[in-house]
């Protein structure tokens, strides 16, 4: 028994106050949004399917052998992938020991110690470096850093470091300039950005109650960064650092162009080496028709997002414990 | 609850539509000074109940204030007017709810088309950050298909005038929205509103991030409305619910103590608890 | 490193403490040091690109393609040209995926589901981008028998949706809520209210982080090594190879051509150029007043 409406004044309401403008808008736009969101995990899907059935015919050929073997002879269809694994882990071992400490000595300089009007500036040259591409260090490393190193820096060390037993394996033998080393200082140089980044982001998100409490015990400021913030971050930075390996693993153009490519293990860091992201980047192109050519690289690629994806989701899981404490933005 | 009989307000909703099933062929006179009826409503959030058995009658063209300690449910009661609680997930009703004797939650009944029905006002004044204040007014009719330049352009006056706008933006329409004071923008989203031409204007706190003399005006501004408008207004100010409000409302633990002329529940509450709050002893 | 001294003051002169202060004050110099060394190798790099790039930035190099090897002159003109069709496809085929499926986190999924497509999308932007040009070899050269501007845009594209669905999901969480309801109020639909009063709250955000994508992925070479391949001569079209400014960097940085490497210098000044534009841009839009 529907009541007679009241009327108001304003009964010329342009608006189709009974209709409805569209009933398939919301639901078309909501279906649109959500196939571009299934986009992403389209493509995960798409890419582990792809690498995994192009190497079927070298995993079918010699399974785990791949892994376990130096050999790498096209012609002679030898397919070792050891020497890039080799070359990749160093590589990456490298920039880590020098790229971490330099991060988070910055990430500690930038949130506790430099004057305030220095952080800006500071983070904003850091944020410059991040946005340099690899194919210029590339270039940069080939015509400037390494005539340098190899004249300067690594006679140096070869003389200093090499008589010492044990390490000294690493910094003897013939200097090439391109090498492990020469990529892994490249490396370093382009992983810091984003290890001092998040770590900046961890060391801000301890609590300034940790620092005072410190203080408050007649620490030193040096004491207070130890104690109170590095010990406090510690898994925090780990995080930072492993990201920065995931970065490290994959890096392309410009250990390519450094590193000397040759798909050798050699205990000498002077020696050239290879990785597995510039052996795909080198060779892809070429393998052209032969199968189990192309099959072996994509192999080599199936490896490295293996080793890539799983150091990343590891150090995503320490980062995110780390900085997300409680509140959800969601509230 | 119950006013005595003879009083200047017959039943229209003292005695509220509960039990709702009038019977068939009874004369729904009182009824019909009612804009909006709640008939036996209970909401809860998950597994919290925020509104207990909820009855009352909001009487068209005149302003009904809902008063109550913080909690007590009234911006919930008002949100179950124009079906605005639903955005909140998790939320679930049950009872009524009649706009001029139509089921609001009767089965195709679009939520979208109520709106533009019952129009609301919030706490915290929010005009669209990027549109000017013509965009701002305009945005409801524009998104909704008018596309005529001299219907837009006379809406667009009419609306800032009767929000006791016009005056003083007229000058330059095109400024951004949130350029404007803060009671400014809390009148321009009452513009916006009205330019819906809705039946219903709910109000939850209009007022209460405003200045005083901002406020005065807000108050002034209902009193207007009232005229072509019906208007319900929550308030936890009980000197803004006895200056602009012809009815109050009085709730407390989600349940509705008491309701009549705001005249009355000022000067002779029935019960304990409503004169406890009014004269400030809780609350 | 005053508070160092103050610090110092206050304790007594003890042989203890004076370790500490100097152990504090040591690694506070180690902390500024560390800081240097991470800017040096920037001031370094732009150096060298400005002592030895600049002086092939020419007129020939913006008008001329490339000289035949190791003959003198030419220029990048179709590598430039090359890199802006690739970019701009790109981004038309990457930018609208990632925004759309950032709106459909922020405005109509559950947090679970949310939260691991917000998972996957951190999984796609750590994987190497030399993986991307792997992948689209696989899945578009192949098939269509040949390198290919077509192919170079969609590894480009690829990399680009996470990077844009991460940016734009944020920002869109920043609209706050009451800016929905106040639209839901007015009767308007809920797809419009994404469009029209959501996104363009968040447009100067979401601009932004399309612009730091564009940025992103416009020095990428790897992705492009066997996708859109490179190409001496000029071709716009989209189903031959096509030359892009960093390829080219790093073909003539890799020859043993004196002039290719000038060239290679100057390519590479003109690529920090218009990345550091890029990424000015974006500090100006954030710069400038939000919402
Ligand atoms: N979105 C929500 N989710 C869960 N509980 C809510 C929500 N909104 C309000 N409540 C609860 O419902 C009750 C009534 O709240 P509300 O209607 O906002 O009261 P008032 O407007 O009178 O201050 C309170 O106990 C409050 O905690
Ligand atoms: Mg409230």
């Amino acid at each position: 028994m529907p009541l007679p409406a009241e009327k108001t004044e304003l009964e010329d309401s342009p608006i189709p106050v009974g209709k409805a403008a569209s009933p398939w808008g919301n639901a078309t736009f909501r279906s649109v949004a959500l196939a571009a969101a299934l986009v992403a995990v389209a493509i995960l899907l798409l890419l582990v399917w792809q690498l995994v059935s192009d190497s079927l015919p070298t995993l079918r050929a010699f399974g785990l052998k791949l892994l376990a073997s130096e050999d790498w002879n096209a012609g002679a269809e030898e397919y070792g992938a050891l020497p890039f694994i080799y070359g990749t882990v160093v590589t990456s071992a490298i920039a880590l020991v020098l790229a971490v400490p330099l991060s988070i000595f910055t990430a500690v300089y930038l949130t506790d110690l430099a004057p305030v009007w220095i952080r800006q500036p500071l983070v904003s040259l850091i944020e410059m470096l991040a946005a340099v591409p690899s194919v210029i260090w590339g270039l940069w490393g080939i015509f400037v850093l390494v005539p340098w190193l190899r004249t300067a820096v690594f006679p140096a060390l070869r003389a200093v470091l090499g008589p010492i037993p044990g390490v000294g394996s690493l910094f003897s033998g013939p200097i090439f300039g391109l090498g492990y080393l020469s990529a892994g200082i490249i490396v370093a140089v382009m992983i810091v950005p984003i290890v001092t980044a998040v770590s900046r982001e961890i060391l801000r998100s301890v609590p300034n109650l940790q620092r005072e409490a410190a203080y408050a015990l007649g620490a030193t400021r040096w004491e207070v960064t130890r104690i109170a913030v590095l010990s406090y971050a510690r898994r925090g930075l780990l995080g930072a650092a492993v990201l920065g390996l995931g970065r490290a693993l994959g890096e392309t153009m410009a250990v390519t162009m450094v590193i000397g490519n040759s798909p050798q293990i050699s205990a000498s860091l002077f020696a050239p080496g290879y990785t597995l992201a510039s052996v795909i980047a080198n060779e892809f192109g070429e393998a052209g028709a032969d199968r189990m050519y192309t099959s072996a690289l994509f192999e080599l690629g199936l490896i490295l997002l293996v080793i890539t994806v799983v150091v990343n989701v590891g150090a995503l899981l320490l980062v995110r414990a780390a900085t997300t404490k409680g509140g959800s933005r969601f509230a | 609850m119950n006013p005595p009989l003879g009083s200047p307000e017959p039943r229209t909703y003292s005695e509220p539509m509960r039990p709702p099933q009038p019977a068939v062929g009874q004369s729904p006179q009182p009824v019909r000074q009612i804009a909006i009826s709640v008939e036996g409503l209970n909401l809860w959030y998950g597994k919290n109940q925020a509104l207990f058995d909820v009855s009352l009658g909001f009487p068209a063209r005149s302003v009904t204030a809902i008063i109550g300690p913080s909690g007590c449910g009234k911006s919930t009661l008002l949100r179950t007017l124009n079906r605005m609680h639903e955005v909140t997930p998790g939320t679930r009703m049950t009872g009524r709810v009649r706009l001029f004797g139509d089921d609001l939650y009767r089965s195709g009944m679009d939520p979208t088309i109520l709106r533009r029905r019952v129009g609301m006002i919030f706490q915290k004044s929010n005009p669209f950050p990027t549109l000017s204040v013509r965009e701002n007014v305009l945005v409801g009719l524009r998104l909704n298909g008018v596309r005529d330049k001299e219907v837009l352009r006379e809406r667009l006056e009419e609306c800032l005038r009767m929000a006791a706008l016009w005056d003083e933006v007229k000058d330059n329409l095109n400024r951004p929205g949130i350029s404007l004071s803060g009671g400014q923008q809390q009148r321009l989203c009452i513009a916006r509103a009205i330019a819906m031409r809705p039946e219903v204007l709910l109000m939850d706190e209009p007022s209460s991030a405003l200045d005083p003399i901002a406020t005065a005006r807000i108050e002034e501004l209902v009193h207007e409305l009232k005229e072509t408008f019906t208007i319900v207004i929550v308030t936890h100010n009980m000197q803004q619910a006895a200056r602009v409000s012809d009815h109050t409302a009085f709730m407390y633990l989600g349940r509705l103590i008491e309701m009549g002329t705001t005249q009355k529940i000022f000067q002779r509450p029935e019960h304990r608890q409503t004169e406890e709050y009014i004269t400030g002893r809780f609350g | 490193m005053t508070t160092v001294e103050a610090s110092g003051r206050r304790l007594e002169d003890q042989h203890q403490h004076r370790w500490r202060r100097f152990k504090s004050g040591a690694m506070s110099a180690l902390a500024v040091l560390s800081a240097a060394a991470v800017i040096l190798p920037l001031g370094f790099v732009l150096f060298h690109l400005l002592l030895q790039g600049a002086s092939s930035v020419n007129v020939d190099f913006f008008t001329r393609t490339p000289a035949a090897p190791g003959s003198p002159g030419g220029g990048m003109a179709n590598a430039i040209a090359g890199s802006a069709e690739l970019l701009a496809l790109a981004t038309a085929l990457g930018a609208p995926i990632g925004v759309l499926g950032a709106i459909y986190l922020s405005e109509y999924s559950s947090p679970a589901v949310a939260a691991s497509i917000r998972f996957v999308a951190d999984v796609l932007n750590g994987v190497p981008s030399i993986i991307w040009g792997v992948l689209v070899f696989g899945v578009v050269v192949v098939p269509m028998h040949g390198f290919s501007t077509l192919a170079g845009a969609v590894a480009l594209a690829i990399m680009m949706i996470p990077l844009v669905l991460r940016t734009t999901e944020e920002v869109l969480l920043l609209v706050p809520g009451g800016y929905r309801e106040a639209a839901l109020a007015l009767g308007i639909a809920r797809w419009k209210i994404v469009v029209h009063i959501v996104v363009r709250t968040a447009s100067r955000g979401i601009v932004t982080g399309v612009l730091l994508a564009v940025a992103r992925i416009s020095g990428e070479t790897a992705p492009l090594l066997f996708t859109a391949f490179g190409n001496l001569n000029w071709n716009l079209g989209l189903t031959q190879p096509i030359a892009a400014l960093p390829l080219q960097i790093y073909t003539y940085a890799v020859s043993p051509y004196e002039d290719w490497h000038r060239q290679a210098w100057a390519g590479a000044l003109v690529l920090i150029s218009l990345i550091f534009l890029l990424n000015l841009s974006v500090r100006f839009l954030t710069r400038a007043k939000r919402l």
